[in-house]
C-alpha cells in the first residue's frame, strides 16, 4: 500500500506519521507543499502542526496552498484522505469536510490521552475495527468543532460522525469532552467516508512504551482494510 | 550625536568604565559603538562579575565533547551520538511581558541548541514566581506557561519536565529558566569560531526590526516603578520562523559549506559578530545597508543592537553562497552576504558606504572589565531544638494533606497538560515523574532530563543549597534507570553589587563544583542571571540545575508508579529527622529558621550507584527520590500516580515520627521490590552499607499508618491535584 504525507512549512507531526506509517506495512513518502502532483497513493495524510504558523486561522493559508488542488482532486475521485489535527483543520478550510475547529472551551492548549467512541464502521478506517473505544492522545489549542444546526442534521443523518469523545465506558457527556466540541465530535467524514478528519493523533500511540497502544488499532485495521 | 559621559551612563555603563572606553580607543567612541560597547559590557554578556568565579566549576568528564563557552554544552552518549544542551534565564523579559519573555527564551534557547547542527529532542523549564496571595501572580504564570507552550508546541518539541514554585521573593522577579536538549552526529557538531580570511559572512532567518534594542541591557539592570516602559525592549517571538530557520540550518548543515554558526541571541547581530570574529582570532567587515529589515530607516545603531529572534549568522565557505541560499529560499527565509572575516582584528562596520564603527575586538572581549566583587561568607546558621510540645497537638493525616496542597508539592497538571509533551513520538516517560524521558529515535538508548531548585536551602546557607540542587538532579535521573552524565546550570541572583547577594554567588558555585566533581556530574553549559531585584529587595538564591542522563535500553526505564499489590517499599538512606528548612517547618511549625539538611556526598554516591546496580539486576519496581516533604510526600506521590496504596509499617526507628515522615534528609530514596526479591535486595544494600528501613507494603488503593491515618487514594488526589486548577480558575 502506498502513502504520502504532505509536508506543510510548519507541520510538526510529519516525522511522527511516517514512522507510523512505515511501521504497520505503508510505503509512505513525503510530499512538499510547493509540489502540484501528488504521487500515485492509496492513502494522502494531512499531518497536524502549525502549517504555515496558523497565524491567520488554523490550516486557512495551507487551505490554499499548491498541493491542495490537488488533494482535493484526489479526494473528490474518491482517494482516501486522512487529516489529523491541523490536517483536519486544513480540511475543514478546503471545504472537503463540513464544519469549523474553534479554540477550546477553556481557552488552553490540550495535550493528553482521550478517550474516543467510534460511531460507524461502514467505512474503510474501521470496518472490521477490534475495539469500539479506543484510547488515543490529542494536542491541541482549536479543536473544539463546530457546525451550523442544519449541517450537524445532515452530518447526523449520513452517519458522518467519525469518532466521539467519551469516557473509559464509552459515556459521551460533557466530562469527557475535553475542548466543548460539539456533540463531543473528535472527527468526521465527509458523506462518500473516503475523507476522514479527526482531532486525536493515532500515531503517537503505536507501542507500549508510549502513552498507550491504541494507535497500533487503528493502522493496522487501516492497512488490513486497504490490502 | 555626540556621546557623552551622560549618555553613556544612560546606556547602562558605568562612569569609570565609560573612562576606560575612552583611553582604549584614544577617542570618544560616536553613538554606534557606544551601543556596541554597552552591549559587550553589560552583565549578561560580558560575564564581569561572575567569570572569576565560574572558572571555579568543575567542567571535565571523559564524556564531555564541549563544556561552557560554546553556544551549549556536549556529551557523549556512545555510538556516533552526542546531546547538546543547556538551560537559559529570561527572568526579566518575562516579568514585563509574560507570554513573549517565556516564549523567547524557549525560542532562544532551541537556538542555540540547533545552531550545534543538533535536532532539538526535548524542552524542560524551571519557572518561579511570587506568593500566590500576590496581586501579580496568578496573570505572569498564565502568560509564562502560554509563551512556553506558544513556542514549543508549535516548533513542535515536547516539553518533557520541569519545576515550578512560589515564593514572595519573586513577587517582583518571577523567574523563567529555559532548557532545551538536542541530538547530533559526535561527527558533525558546528561550533562558533570561524575560521579563514575573507569568507563570506551570512545574515538568514527573520528580518530585524525595533524589538528588543538592548534587551540585554535591561536584563543587567535592576528594576524600578517605570519598568512598563521597558515593554518595547522585549522581543517579539515567532515560533514559525524558528521552525523553518530550524530545518533550513539542518538542511545546509548536511552539506560540507559551514565554517562557523552563531545565533543572534542577547545583543543580537553585535554578540554574534564580534564573537565569532574573536573566536577565530580575525577581524569582521559588516556592511549593514545589506541586512533584511522589517522597518524603515533603521539606523547602524538599531541594527546593530536590535534583538529581533530567528536569526542567524554564519561565515561560509567561499563559493556555496549559491547552494546556501537556494536551501534559505526553500524554506523562505532570507538569505544576505552581509560582510566577510578579514585580518585586521577589529570589527569594522559600513552603512551607505560610510564607516560608522571601527573597534578592535580585544576591546571588547578580553578588555572587557571584570570585577572581583566584595562577597560576604554565610554562616552556618543554628540547629534549632524543636520541643516535644510543639508536635503535640498535630495529626499526621492532617499534616499530610495540608502539605500535598501546597503550592509548590501539589500536582502541576494543568501546567504541562498546557505543553505539547509527546510529539515525536518518543516520549517515554511524561511530565510528573522524577525526570523526563524520550528515546533517541530509531535506538535503544533513552535520555532522561530533569531542573532542580532548591531556593530556601540557598537561602540558609548558599553552601550547602549548592551542593543539594546538583545531588537532587542527580538522584532524580538515577531514579529513572538512567546513568548521570553531566548538567546545565542557570544562575538566578540578586544584585552582585551587594556583597550579601555575591556572597550567595560565590558559594552556591562552590557547593555546585564540591558536587558535580564528587558525583563526576560535570557543568558544560549554563548561564548567569544576575540583578534580580526590585526596588532593594532581592530574590532567594536560585540557581537551576539541568541534569542529563543515559538510559542504555529504554526497556528498563524505571518510574514511580506501584505496580502491584504485596510488593515492598523500602526507604534508602538514613533518615535522621532533619526539620529545618524543611517544608514541614516552615508551614506546619511555622519555622524559617536553621540549617538546610546536611549533604554527605560519601552517602549521595553510594545510595545513588547501588540503586543503579539494583535497576541493573531488575531487582527494583518503581523508584523515587524523597524530596520536599519527605517521606510521607514522596510514598502518597508514588501511590497517587498509581491510584494504590500502602500500608505503612509501624516505626522501628527512635526518633519523633513527625521527624521520621517529613524530614528532608538528603540521599534517600523511596524503592518498591518484589517481596521474593527482598533477601537479593537486602544483600546488595548491606554489602554496599547502605542504610535502609522497610516502610511498608503495596495495596490495593488505602494509604494507611497504625491507628494514625486511614485516607483512601481518592483523599489524597483530592488534596493533590485540586489547588492549581482552582487557583486558576477563580
Amino acid at each position: 500500500m502506498k502513502s504520502s504525507v504532505i509536508i506543510f512549512p510548519g507541520s510538526n507531526c510529519d516525522r511522527d506519521m511516517d514512522v507510523a506509517l512505515k511501521k504497520f506495512g505503508f510505503n509512505n513518502q513525503m510530499v512538499w507543499h510547493n509540489d502540484t502532483e501528488l504521487p500515485k497513493s492509496d492513502l494522502i495524510v494531512l499531518p497536524g502542526g502549525f502549517s504555515y504558523g496558523d497565524y491567520l486561522r488554523c490550516g486557512s493559508i495551507a487551505g490554499k496552498s499548491k498541493i491542495i488542488n490537488s488533494v482535493i482532486e484526489y479526494a473528490k475521485s474518491g482517494g482516501l484522505v486522512l487529516g489529523i489535527c491541523n490536517g483536519f483543520q486544513i480540511l475543514t478550510e478546503t471545504g472537503l469536510l463540513p464544519g469549523v475547529l474553534q479554540q477550546n472551551k477553556y481557552l488552553e492548549f490540550i495535550c493528553k490521552n482521550v478517550h474516543v467512541k467510534i460511531n460507524d464502521t461502514k467505512n474503510k478506517y474501521f470496518k472490521n475495527i477490534k475495539k469500539e473505544i479506543l484510547e488515543l492522545h490529542i494536542a491541541h489549542n482549536e479543536g473544539n468543532y463546530f457546525c451550523s444546526s442544519n449541517e450537524l442534521k445532515l452530518i447526523e443523518d449520513n452517519n458522518q460522525i467519525a469518532v466521539t469523545y467519551c469516557n473509559k465506558d464509552g459515556t459521551c457527556d460533557n466530562n469527557s469532552n475535553p475542548n466543548g466540541a460539539l456533540k463531543n465530535i473528535a472527527g468526521i467524514f465527509n458523506k462518500n467516508k473516503n475523507i476522514l478528519g479527526m482531532m486525536p493523533h493515532p500515531e503517537r500511540m503505536i507501542d507500549k512504551y508510549l502513552s498507550g497502544e491504541d494507535g497500533s488499532i487503528f493502522f493496522e485495521n487501516l492497512i488490513g482494510n486497504l490490502n | 550625536m555626540e556621546v557623552n559621559e551622560k549618555i553613556a551612563i544612560d546606556h547602562g555603563l558605568k562612569k569609570e568604565e565609560f573612562k576606560k572606553i575612552c583611553t582604549l580607543l584614544k577617542r570618544v567612541p560616536n553613538i554606534t559603538e557606544l551601543g556596541i560597547f554597552s552591549a559587550m559590557w553589560n552583565e549578561h554578556c560580558s560575564y564581569k562579575s561572575s567569570r572569576k568565579h565560574l572558572k571555579n566549576l568543575h567542567t571535565k568528564g571523559k564524556k564531555v565533547i564541549q563544556g561552557p563557552g560554546e553556544n551549549a554544552g556536549v556529551i557523549d552518549i556512545g555510538d556516533d551520538d552526542a546531546i547538546v544542551f543547556k538551560i537559559e534565564s529570561h527572568n526579566h523579559p518575562s516579568f514585563i511581558e509574560p507570554y513573549q519573555g517565556a516564549a523567547t527564551g524557549v525560542g532562544g534557547i532551541m537556538r542555540d541548541v540547533f545552531t550545534m547542527g543538533a535536532r532539538p529532542i526535548a524542552n524542560l523549564n524551571s519557572i518561579h514566581f511570587g506568593s500566590p496571595q500576590h496581586k501579580k501572580t496568578k496573570n505572569l504564570l498564565r502568560g509564562v506557561v502560554r509563551g512556553i507552550g506558544g513556542y514549543g508546541n508549535c516548533i513542535g518539541v515536547p516539553t518533557i519536565a520541569g519545576q515550578t514554585s512560589f515564593d514572595e521573593s519573586y513577587n517582583g522577579n518571577i523567574l523563567v529558566n529555559a532548557m532545551t536538549l538536542g541530538l547530533v552526529d559526535k561527527k558533525k557538531i558546528f561550533y562558533s569560531k570561524a575560521a579563514g580570511i575573507d569568507k563570506p559572512v551570512i545574515y538568514v532567518g527573520s528580518k530585524t526590526g525595533r524589538d528588543g534594542i538592548h534587551g540585554a541591557s535591561m536584563a543587567s539592570a535592576i528594576f524600578d516603578d517605570k519598568i512598563e516602559e521597558k515593554k518595547p525592549t522585549v522581543q517579539v517571538g515567532d515560533p514559525f520562523t524558528e521552525k523553518l530557520l530550524l530545518e533550513a540550518c539542518l538542511e545546509l548543515m548536511e552539506d560540507n559549506s559551514i565554517i562557523a554558526i552563531q545565533d543572534m541571541g542577547a545583543a543580537g547581530l553585535t554578540s554574534s559578530s564580534v564573537e565569532m570574529a574573536s573566536k577565530g582570532k580575525l577581524g569582521i567587515e559588516l556592511d549593514l545597508s545589506k541586512v533584511p529589515c522589517r522597518e524603515e530607516k533603521m539606523t547602524p545603531y538599531e541594527i546593530m543592537l536590535s534583538e529581533s529572534q530567528e536569526r542567524m549568522l554564519i561565515v561560509l565557505e567561499n563559493g556555496k553562497e549559491k547552494s546556501a541560499k537556494k536551501i534559505f529560499d526553500k524554506w523562505n527565509l532570507d538569505f544576505a552576504v552581509i560582510g566577510k572575516t578579514t585580518n585586521t582584528k577589529k570589527i569594522e562596520i559600513n552603512f551607505n558606504k560610510k564607516k560608522v564603527a571601527d573597534i578592535p575586538l580585544n576591546l571588547l572581549s578580553e578588555n572587557a572589565p571584570i570585577y572581583d566583587r566584595k562577597w560576604k561568607k554565610n554562616k552556618l546558621p543554628q540547629k534549632i531544638k524543636f520541643k516535644k510540645q510543639v508536635f503535640k497537638s498535630l495529626k499526621l493525616s492532617d499534616c499530610l494533606k495540608k502539605l500535598l496542597m501546597h503550592p509548590n508539592i501539589c500536582d502541576k497538571q494543568w501546567i504541562w497538560e498546557q505543553y505539547d509533551h509527546t510529539v515525536m513520538g518518543d516520549t517515554i516517560q511524561k511530565p510528573g515523574g522524577d525526570a523526563g524521558v524520550v528515546r533517541v529515535h530509531g535506538t535503544e538508548k533513552a535520555i532522561a532530563a530533569s531542573v532542580d531548585s532548591s531556593a530556601l536551602y540557598c537561602h540558609a546557607h548558599p553552601l550547602t543549597g549548592g551542593k543539594q540542587v546538583v545531588c537532587e538532579s542527580w538522584r532524580n535521573i538515577i531514579s529513572v534507570g538512567a546513568e548521570p552524565i553531566a548538567i546545565t546550570n542557570c544562575l538566578n541572583f540578586g544584585n552582585p553589587e551587594k556583597d550579601e547577594n555575591m556572597g550567595e554567588f560565590v558559594e552556591c558555585i562552590q557547593g555546585i563544583s564540591e558536587a558535580s566533581k564528587y558525583l563526576d556530574y560535570p557543568v558544560v553549559s549554563g548561564n548567569v542571571s544576575f540583578y534580580n531585584e526590585t526596588k532593594d529587595k532581592g530574590i532567594k538564591p536560585t540557581p537551576s540545575i539541568g541534569g542529563v542522563g543515559l538510559i542504555k535500553n529504554y526497556k528498563k526505564m524505571i518510574s514511580m508508579e506501584l505496580k502491584k499489590e504485596g510488593n515492598l517499599i523500602l526507604v534508602i538512606g538514613k533518615t535522621e529527622g532533619h526539620l529545618e528548612q524543611t517544608i514541614f517547618a516552615r508551614e506546619i511549625l511555622s519555622e524559617k529558621k536553621g540549617p538546610p539538611p546536611e549533604i554527605n556526598l560519601f552517602n549521595e554516591k553510594n545510595n545513588g550507584l547501588t540503586i543503579s546496580k539494583l535497576i541493573k539486576d531488575n531487582l527494583i519496581e518503581s523508584c523515587h527520590d524523597v524530596s520536599l516533604g519527605g517521606i510521607l510526600i514522596a510514598t502518597s506521590k508514588m501511590c497517587i500516580k498509581s491510584k494504590k496504596g500502602i500500608k505503612i509499617n509501624n516505626l522501628k526507628n527512635l526518633i519523633n515520627k513527625f521527624e521520621y515522615f517529613f524530614s528532608e534528609d538528603q540521599g534517600r530514596y523511596l524503592v518498591e521490590i518484589n517481596k521474593d526479591n527482598f533477601k537479593k535486595v537486602e544483600k546488595v544494600l548491606i554489602d554496599n552499607s547502605v542504610h535502609f528501613d522497610e516502610l511498608g507494603v503495596v495495596n490495593d488503593n488505602k494509604f494507611l499508618f497504625s491507628d494514625e491515618i486511614d485516607l483512601s487514594i481518592e483523599d489524597l488526589i483530592k488534596a493533590y491535584n485540586n489547588w492549581l486548577k482552582k487557583y486558576m480558575v477563580n
